[in-house]
């Protein structure tokens, strides 16, 4: 499955100023797989040292939060998108 | 040239004074996660970790005493010297320094020995404790060059942002779920913002925020300013901790929706007692959400460190942010202080409200029905002790969110222009 990944500036700026990604997998843990195979300095600004997502930093899949559908181990269809999206404060 | 700089007095006057100071700079910002130093800039997130980056004070700076603050013009920058710039402010100069009632029949209703509300619900100048982080988040976007700011709101932060954009001459972008209140829409658009309604619930207004940040470079008080924006909140513990004579509350309840206020009011009472105007423990502190959205609430119970978003579905809009972004340090801070969160329903909330307004004149909105049900619901639980002295955070206006208690309005008689019709009234109103 192929699925696009969009990134913050703060990411971007360490994959040459792209804020869009495609990357395969079959889930969005693997595709991240594939992003930082890629990019291997994203590797430690994407996931903690256990793999996990950071508390601060939100996946969404399409339109949904991935820990509502999943997590990392959410599956993905080929044309999905994947936003990283920092945490923002309350209002 | 230099702008008049509006001051009030010490009965709540407001007049003009020069400037004083030095133009506005804002401090450096290093992240709470792991630590990066990163220099002052319209920037929240930590570009090594993606963590919250705070300002970084100067550990030398001097402070000042009880005495010189109290002759200081009341408003939240009475404590600049804890607020994230160096030099004088030149925007929302007059807000902040809300009322601290004393109640004594909420007191003896809730059990303890004396219990105060501090009313950001009569904040100047919308009504809300937004506005003491758009004071401060405005004089950043102002130091930046910033000239357009904006946020992603549930409703309080988009009456701050376009009241203080209307003042300070900004054209302002707020985006917000479409459904918000009426009062919350209208109290919005009647400063001419340009004001966005989203198919959403907040967190997608969230998400398409933190893009259009990315986007556009505008200043997006909540988003790429959070770090100002967010040091703002902490002048409510300040103002607290003075108007109690300078002493720090027992206890403190506060409705959570991102959860930065707890966070933000423990930084206070922290920073108070450190520069020696307070002594004492710190509050232990409550954190109160709906039912219908309370993550905090949930991580706090559960005690570990994996925050569960949710999808809200509550009537308490202002708090109605599933993915609360402050949400674990939040957790930590109720429970390392002593306290905990509690959830509450929206028919709860409402008895709140008609309560709050019956027995203290206070007119709250949803969020401070959320907070004194959440209050009595933990002094049922033997969370509140018969020595404390509790202070209970109404962070907004119920003008705001009348639909809450509309149905009260039914409790009004439709008479003819008679007085034979009221002596009726009266008769069986006594009966």
């Amino acid at each position: 499955m192929s699925v696009t990944f969009h990134l913050p500036s703060v990411l971007a700026a360490h994959v040459g100023d792209t804020r869009t990604i495609k990357a395969d997998g079959a889930t969005v843990g693997v595709a991240i797989d594939h992003l930082v195979s890629r990019f291997p300095q994203l590797a430690p600004r994407l996931r903690d040292a256990h793999g996990a997502p950071y508390p601060f930093v939100t996946f969404y899949l399409n339109d949904e939060d991935v820990r509502l559908v999943g997590g990392f181990d959410a599956m993905v269809s080929d044309g999905d998108e994947v936003t990283i999206v920092p945490a923002v404060a309350g209002g | 040239m230099a702008l008049p700089v509006l001051t009030r007095g010490p009965v709540g006057s407001t007049s003009l004074a020069a400037p004083s100071g030095h133009a506005l700079l804002p401090l450096p910002l290093a992240c709470v996660a792991c630590g990066n130093s990163v220099g002052a800039a319209p920037q929240a997130i930590c570009p090594n970790c993606l963590g919250p980056l705070e300002p970084v004070y100067d550990a030398n700076r001097r402070l000042p005493s009880r005495d010189e603050i109290a002759i200081r013009p009341r408003s939240l920058w009475r404590y600049r010297e804890w607020l994230p710039f160096a030099g004088a402010p030149v925007h929302a100069i007059d807000v902040g320094w809300t009322p601290l009632l004393e109640s004594p029949p909420l007191a003896a209703r809730l059990g303890v020995a004396r219990l105060w509300l501090k009313l950001d619900a009569h904040s100047f100048p919308s009504l809300s404790f937004k506005d003491r982080v758009v004071a401060t988040a405005i004089n950043a976007a102002e130091a930046f060059g910033l000239d357009v700011i904006g946020c992603a709101s549930t409703g309080n932060l988009a009456n701050a942002v376009a009241a203080a954009a209307a003042r300070a001459g900004k054209p302002a972008w707020i985006f917000v779920p479409y459904d918000l209140e009426l009062g919350k829409l209208v109290a919005t658009t009647v400063f001419s913002p340009r004001l966005v309604r989203v198919k959403g619930n907040y967190d997608d207004v969230n998400r398409l925020c933190a893009q259009v940040a990315d986007r556009f470079g505008w200043g997006i008080v909540n988003v790429n300013l959070r770090a100002y924006y967010g040091e703002g909140s902490k002048t409510m513990a300040f103002e607290i901790v003075e108007q109690l004579g300078w002493r720090l509350p027992t206890a403190i309840v506060t409705p959570m929706a991102g959860g930065s206020l707890v966070t933000k009011l423990r930084k206070g009472f922290t920073e108070a007692r450190a520069a020696g105007l307070v002594e004492g423990a710190l509050p232990r502190q409550y954190g109160a959400q709906a039912n219908g959205c309370a993550p905090i609430v949930r991580l706090a119970a559960r005690g570990d460190d994996v925050l569960v978003p949710e999808v809200p579905h509550t009537i308490a809009r202002s708090l109605a942010i599933g993915n609360p972004a402050d949400g674990l340090f939040a957790s930590r801070i109720l429970r390392a202080s002593g306290g905990a969160g509690q959830g509450v329903s929206d028919a709860e909330l409402v008895a709140a409200i008609r309560l709050l307004a019956e027995s203290t004149g206070v007119f709250a909105e949803t969020a401070g029905g959320v907070t004194l049900a959440a209050t009595i619901k933990l002094a049922e639980a033997g969370q509140l002790r018969p020595d404390d002295e509790l202070v209970i955070c109404i962070t907004g206006n119920g003008l705001k969110s009348v639909e809450a208690v509309a149905s009260t309005v039914l409790d009004a008689p439709l008479i003819n222009p008679r007085i034979t019709e009221v002596v009726a009234l009266v008769a069986s109103t006594t009966a």
